[in-house]
């Protein structure tokens, strides 16, 4: 066969659609790339100490299930994040780009604290308690539901309003205490309170109230009305429109009830855990959430796999730090980060296939 | 007083103004990069240890010299910036993930990546000598008159943050090049269609933007407070302001070099009047990112067809899709 050089050149490699694909292999992508990214981020470990790669791994779990304490701390904090996840599903089935998470926690978490902080002693605590849950919830809500109203307007880009909203949240804080703490140092002592009494141990009542609010979120989102109006809302504004579906009332409705889930998280932040608040109470969850519920294609019981297995690995590195003796926590950041691109690219490798060049040979055969 | 408020909102602005020419790049090829605060991270790191490795081979008797040193933060800052770029490229572009998503990951690992290479492997100890030669500026300007002084009072990387945004404008508006990073930004497929190599624009434009980007931090360092390493939360919030200020100037490189100034002059409002009470500084604080939010809403309301986003933004592109 002649080649004519004028003809194009069939790429090395190329990209092709796939229609379906077995969820053997959709599990094993996914186990790959778990695996390619710790061992990865392991090798950097190394790279970086004179400790062995299986240090790392055994530190990893030593950080995360090495005692009953660490035990009981990965379920708190799974249940946090799995509770500030569930706040940001409802919106991202909605295609709505909530990032603003971390605000919404944190705005909750406020106006908790500052119930504890001006009723503090003055009211029984039960009143307290129940006055906290309100304002949390509302407060969330509100600030989730500006950015919702101006997107049902006007169609404002929220992915920049809500973000704009966590640093007008964390500005908010630092007001507070500038206010609250007249020393200046610019940290509020725990206070006593209108804290939440403890059921059992005190790790277990976050844990228990957002496994329910997982099933309720499950269920409304699969079940109800609004679920399925979610779910058209997030596949096409058009669709949603032709079939009579009110666009503008289920996003501001959706994120009022996304922002209440925050104000949740916020209340169960301030009343039964840190009895404090500082610019960073909300750890970042508002960011990992975003991962959580990406990471488990919007699955509500998925959700609860991804939370757990991000502060597993965040957990862990708590210990790797400590046997690797690096002086900052930075490197938990890096690894999440690797984790995180390693799980990203999963779905390319599920939708579509990599078709290499056929050798010359067996073309001239056909 | 006034002076030194203008010269900080000049540089605090000119942080702003290289990461947000480098975010309305890469927008304008359709890709909304959050990754913006991790590589603007990386930048500084990179910058910082090309620094310290040139302050490292120099003799004690050698006294650094300046070209060597603006070059070295220079490439250094482009060429770490970049890569990470080039991670949110091959990514959101080969691999066709989600660009929120992809574009937070970098930020995540941007941060740590800075602050663990900073806090114990990058040797700071001639930075305090290296920010005083970057940071110097035109020497008739030194002991002069208040306007001379705002005007031309400033180190190397300010006006080369006005250049290359101007450059960029011109590019932007005047040039085939942009015509077609414009139409991939607005309707890939057409831009396709045209017969524009949509991958390579990408992927230069997100590299190019990357890079620029990347020179704000370095800039913060070397410059503005002259060697001297915080963390690298610092330089991510001045990424995230950045991303807004695309907003706020429109998806305009040129409107941008005013924008940024005034956002330098609102976040710097907060630190240098020092006779107002410590909540009413709180309060300055909030006031950039509250202007933002109003801006977005007015551009939004006024619905202009100029003004609006790149109509492709965010969205991946396979060819075989309809």
């Amino acid at each position: 066969m002649k080649k004519n050089k004028n003809t194009l050149k069939e790429p090395f490699v190329r990209i092709v659609k796939r229609d379906t694909i077995k969820i053997q292999y959709k599990i094993l992508i996914y186990a790959i790339a778990i695996v390619g990214g710790l061992l990865l981020s392991g090798l950097i470990s190394v790279l970086f100490s004179e400790k062995g790669l299986g240090d790392f791994f055994q530190s990893v779990y030593a950080g995360a299930l090495g005692s009953e304490r660490k035990f009981w701390l990965l379920l708190q904090n799974t249940a946090l994040l799995l509770g500030t996840s569930m706040a940001l599903l409802p919106a991202f089935k909605m295609k709505f780009w909530n990032l603003g998470g971390n605000g919404q926690v944190l705005v909750g978490c406020l106006a908790a604290i500052a119930c504890m902080f001006y009723l503090g002693g003055k009211v029984p605590d039960s009143i307290i308690i129940l006055l906290m849950f309100v304002t949390s919830v509302a407060a969330g809500a509100i600030w989730a539901t500006i950015p919702a109203i101006f997107k049902a307007k006007f169609n404002t880009n929220e992915s920049l309003f809500t973000l704009m909203m966590n640093y007008i949240a964390q500005g908010l804080v630092s007001l507070c205490i500038t206010i609250w703490v007249k020393s200046g140092s610019g940290v509020l002592v725990p206070i006593a309170h209108g804290n939440i009494p403890d059921i059992g141990n005190k790790y277990l009542l976050p844990i228990i109230l957002f496994v329910v609010i997982t099933v309720l979120m499950y269920i409304y989102l699969r079940f109800s009305k609004h679920g399925y109006e979610i779910s058209v809302v997030g596949e096409s504004v058009n669709t949603a429109k032709y079939v009579g579906i009110k666009v503008d009332k289920v996003i501001v409705r959706t994120m009022l009830l996304s922002g209440a889930i925050a104000g949740i998280v916020g209340f169960v932040l301030a009343g039964s855990i840190n009895h404090t608040i500082s610019t960073t109470s909300a750890n970042n969850m508002g960011f990992t959430g975003i991962m959580v519920t990406w990471l488990a294609a919007f699955n509500p019981l998925i959700m609860i796999l991804t939370s757990f297995f991000i502060t597993f690995i965040s957990n862990g590195m708590v210990e790797v730090r400590k046997t690797f003796m690096f002086t900052n926590d930075s490197i938990s950041n890096i690894v999440v980060g690797i984790v995180y691109f390693a799980i990203i690219v999963c779905p390319f490798f599920i939708n579509y296939k990599l078709v290499f060049r056929k050798h010359e040979k067996e073309e001239i055969k056909k | 007083m006034t002076v030194t408020f203008l010269m900080s909102a000049i540089a605090i602005g000119t942080i702003l103004l290289f990461g947000c020419v480098g975010e309305t790049i890469t927008e304008k090829a359709g890709h909304l990069n959050l990754g913006i605060p991790g590589i603007m991270c990386t930048g500084t790191v990179g910058g910082c240890l090309f620094v310290s490795l040139y302050m490292g081979s120099l003799e004690a008797t050698d006294s650094p010299s300046w070209i060597m040193l603006i070059l070295s933060s220079l490439f250094g800052a482009f060429l770490f910036a970049s890569l990470t770029g080039l991670i949110y490229a091959v990514m959101t572009i080969t691999f066709r993930c989600n660009q929120n998503v992809t574009g937070l990951a970098i930020t995540i690992f941007g941060n740590g990546l800075t602050q663990f290479l900073m806090h114990s492997y990058v040797d700071k100890s001639g930075f305090s000598v290296a920010g005083k030669i970057i940071s110097k500026c035109l020497p008739f300007a030194e002991n002069s008159n208040d306007v001379v002084k705002v005007l031309f009072g400033h180190g190397f990387y300010v006006y080369f943050a006005v250049v290359i945004a101007l450059i960029t404008a011109f590019i932007f508006n005047r040039t085939k090049i942009g015509l077609n990073l414009r139409a991939i930004g607005e309707n890939t497929a057409t831009a396709d269609a045209m017969g524009v190599n949509i991958t390579r624009y990408k992927y230069i434009a997100i590299l190019l933007g990357s890079g620029i980007a990347g020179f704000g931090g370095v800039f913060y360092i070397m410059d503005y407070v002259k060697g001297s390493w915080e963390n690298a939360s610092t330089i991510e919030a001045f990424g995230w302001l950045s991303i807004a200020l695309v907003i706020f100037t429109l998806w305009k490189p040129n409107i941008s070099i005013i924008g940024s100034y005034l956002f330098g002059a609102l976040y710097i409002a907060a630190f240098v009047f020092g006779n107002i009470s410590s909540s009413g500084r709180e309060v300055l604080k909030m006031l950039p990112y509250i202007i933002t939010i109003l801006v977005l809403i007015i551009t939004s309301m006024m619905n202009k067809k100029e003004n609006q986003p790149p109509a492709a933004l965010g969205l991946s592109y396979f060819r075989e899709e309809r």
